[in-house]
């Protein structure tokens, strides 16, 4: 098996992201693919069903520029600030175009997502008994029963996202992939996927990976893009910690139509890079 | 005694309900809050699990968020989210958990989805998280609320979260692993099920508040308790340990990141 192209995120994001695909940027608070996200809005990438288990500020963003028509998630809120104004506006007043849930919670979709790396057709747990999710959600929670306690258990089908992108620290020369601290559920989602695409924030000679570090084997890796920052405002560990200050301050950008709409073209519209953002955010040293 | 904010007193009487040594699934907000108060007072042994990953930590300051990297760099171990859902949370190896919500009705069943119908709701709410399957299988579930009529309501819109269905044995008789809720802390006071109907009673109550004052701030008409108890004020070294949290915290979040980039 080959190693993957190292390529940069405009071409990576070009080549595997397409209109209509099924796409998971994943990554739990850490880690979250925010250079990618924007590059697909630069693309204007429409009619994807987005998968996340926490939406946050990077699907408050693509839905708000109307890149998805589908969303299958756990949690969609700004964490410790309150609303995705911009997720709240699309299911509430369609706008600026009607999106679909695909609800369910983090026990949930971990299991879909673990079920999906393990090519199996459906996860099961114990879980989402009694609750309305259960009756909104019919054509993805089902009840099984377990054929030697005869206990009654909940399936849901398997999560594998034509493409997971994700973000990590390093990458060697070969294109293994390194990820360290919080990981969420990275490393199922990165399995499930038909296409792995990976963003990071250096290229190295040699990891910096104890035995039993969370390493994607290159030969599993379509393609990666060096992107230093890109995970940020989410943050990276050893690199840069989470802008909570801006996560704070987008409650009020994305609270408005118009405030969103300007601040979206001016800071990512018409960025051409990642870097370029982050200078004109004021994020750069 | 100085004086003190009616969220301050619901912080202290949530992390009084925590005892040392017992293992503590933590939400974000004040359960997040009431946990690292009570680790930095009387329960230095409290094991803090958040769902992000993170087993066994001891933040400096309060995350803004469940994963922030104070939470990583002070755990003993960092492991899959999945895995705390499944080998720690469904195993059965959380003793407490902490919730809150946007609505809660008579037996503690949680709305933290929609408010409105769900296909066109009037407020769209983050949704589940962890919570459903948190107080389906943690041994105690502690809320935490703020009380008021259109909080604490006679129909939820949308039952996110089971706490004792629709009382009595119903609970038990669908299977639940865990215990149910244990208690609701609202800013008035503490409400505990009926050890036979479930049903949520009025048994504590804060300094300065009224019987009346609680029962008008409910949507259903609440019982209340034999005997009303009076939950004691917070304490000076509650107080501080408290305060100074929450000044380390708003420190450092209102921190701006810069990033360096390669030249």
């Amino acid at each position: 098996m080959t190693g993957p192209a190292f390529v940069s995120l405009h071409d990576a994001m070009e080549r595997h992201v397409r209109d209509g695909m099924t796409v998971a940027l994943e990554g739990f608070t850490h880690l979250i693919p925010f250079a990618a996200g924007h590059e697909i809005i630069r693309q204007k990438r429409r009619d994807l069903t987005l998968v996340r288990m926490t939406p946050d500020l990077i699907y408050d963003q693509m839905i708000g520029m109307g890149c998805a028509t589908r969303l299958v998630f756990s949690w969609g809120g700004n964490p410790g600030v309150g609303s995705l104004h911009r997720l709240r506006d699309a299911v509430e007043h369609q706008w600026p175009r009607p999106i679909t849930l695909d609800e369910h919670s983090h026990a949930g979709m971990a299991a879909r997502y673990t079920a999906g790396a393990s090519g199996l057709p459906f996860g099961m747990l114990k879980g989402y008994t009694g609750t309305d999710l259960v009756t909104v959600n019919k054509s993805h929670i089902a009840t099984i029963v377990c054929p030697f306690s005869g206990e009654a258990l909940t399936a849901l089908p398997a999560l594998a996202p034509d493409v997971t992108v994700l973000h990590a620290q390093q990458a060697d020369r070969e294109g293994n992939v390194l990820l360290r601290g919080i990981v969420g559920a990275c490393r199922e989602a990165a399995q499930a996927a038909r296409t792995l695409v990976v963003t990071v924030e250096e290229a190295v000679d040699q990891l910096d990976a104890p035995m039993n570090a969370f390493v994607i084997p290159s030969w599993q890796v379509a393609a990666i893009a060096v992107v230093p920052g890109g995970a940020y405002p989410s943050y990276a560990l050893g690199y840069y910690a989470r802008d909570n200050a801006f996560y704070l301050a987008w409650d009020g950008i994305a609270r408005d139509r118009a405030r969103f709409t300007e601040w979206m073209t001016t800071h990512v519209l018409e960025t051409s890079t990642h870097a370029e953002f982050l200078r004109l955010v004021g994020a750069v040293a | 005694m100085t004086a003190y904010t009616s969220d301050e007193m619901m912080t202290v009487a949530a992390a009084r309900r925590l005892s040392n040594g017992a293992v503590c699934f933590v939400g974000i907000g004040l359960p997040s809050a009431a946990c690292n108060l009570a680790r930095l007072t009387h329960a230095p042994d409290l094991v803090l699990i958040y769902e992000s990953g993170t087993v066994g930590t001891r933040p400096n300051v309060l995350p803004l968020s469940i994963g922030d990297g104070e939470l990583a760099e002070t755990a003993r171990s960092v492991i899959p989210l999945p895995e705390i859902f499944t080998h720690y949370l469904q195993r059965g190896r959380v003793d407490v958990g902490f919730l809150g919500g946007a609505q809660i009705d008579r037996f503690g069943n949680l709305n933290s989805t929609v408010i409105g119908p769900y296909d066109a709701p009037s407020v769209r709410l983050p949704g589940a998280g962890g919570a459903p399957e948190i107080a389906m299988h943690v041994k105690e579930l502690l809320i935490v609320m703020k009380q008021s009529a259109r909080t604490f309501v006679d129909r939820l819109d949308f039952r996110t979260t089971v706490g004792f269905l629709d009382g009595g044995g119903a609970r038990a008789r669908d299977g639940f692993p865990g215990g149910g809720p244990r208690a609701v802390i609202t800013d008035f006071g503490e409400l505990t099920p009926d050890p036979e109907t479930h049903e949520l009673v009025l048994s504590a109550i804060f300094d300065g508040v009224t019987v009346d004052s609680v029962r008008a701030a409910c949507g259903w008409p609440l019982r209340v308790a034999g005997t009303v108890t009076r939950v004691a004020a917070p304490t000076a070294a509650e107080l501080q340990a408290l305060r100074d949290l929450q000044e380390r915290t708003r420190a450092a979040h209102a921190q701006h990141v810069r990033i360096t980039l390669p030249t």
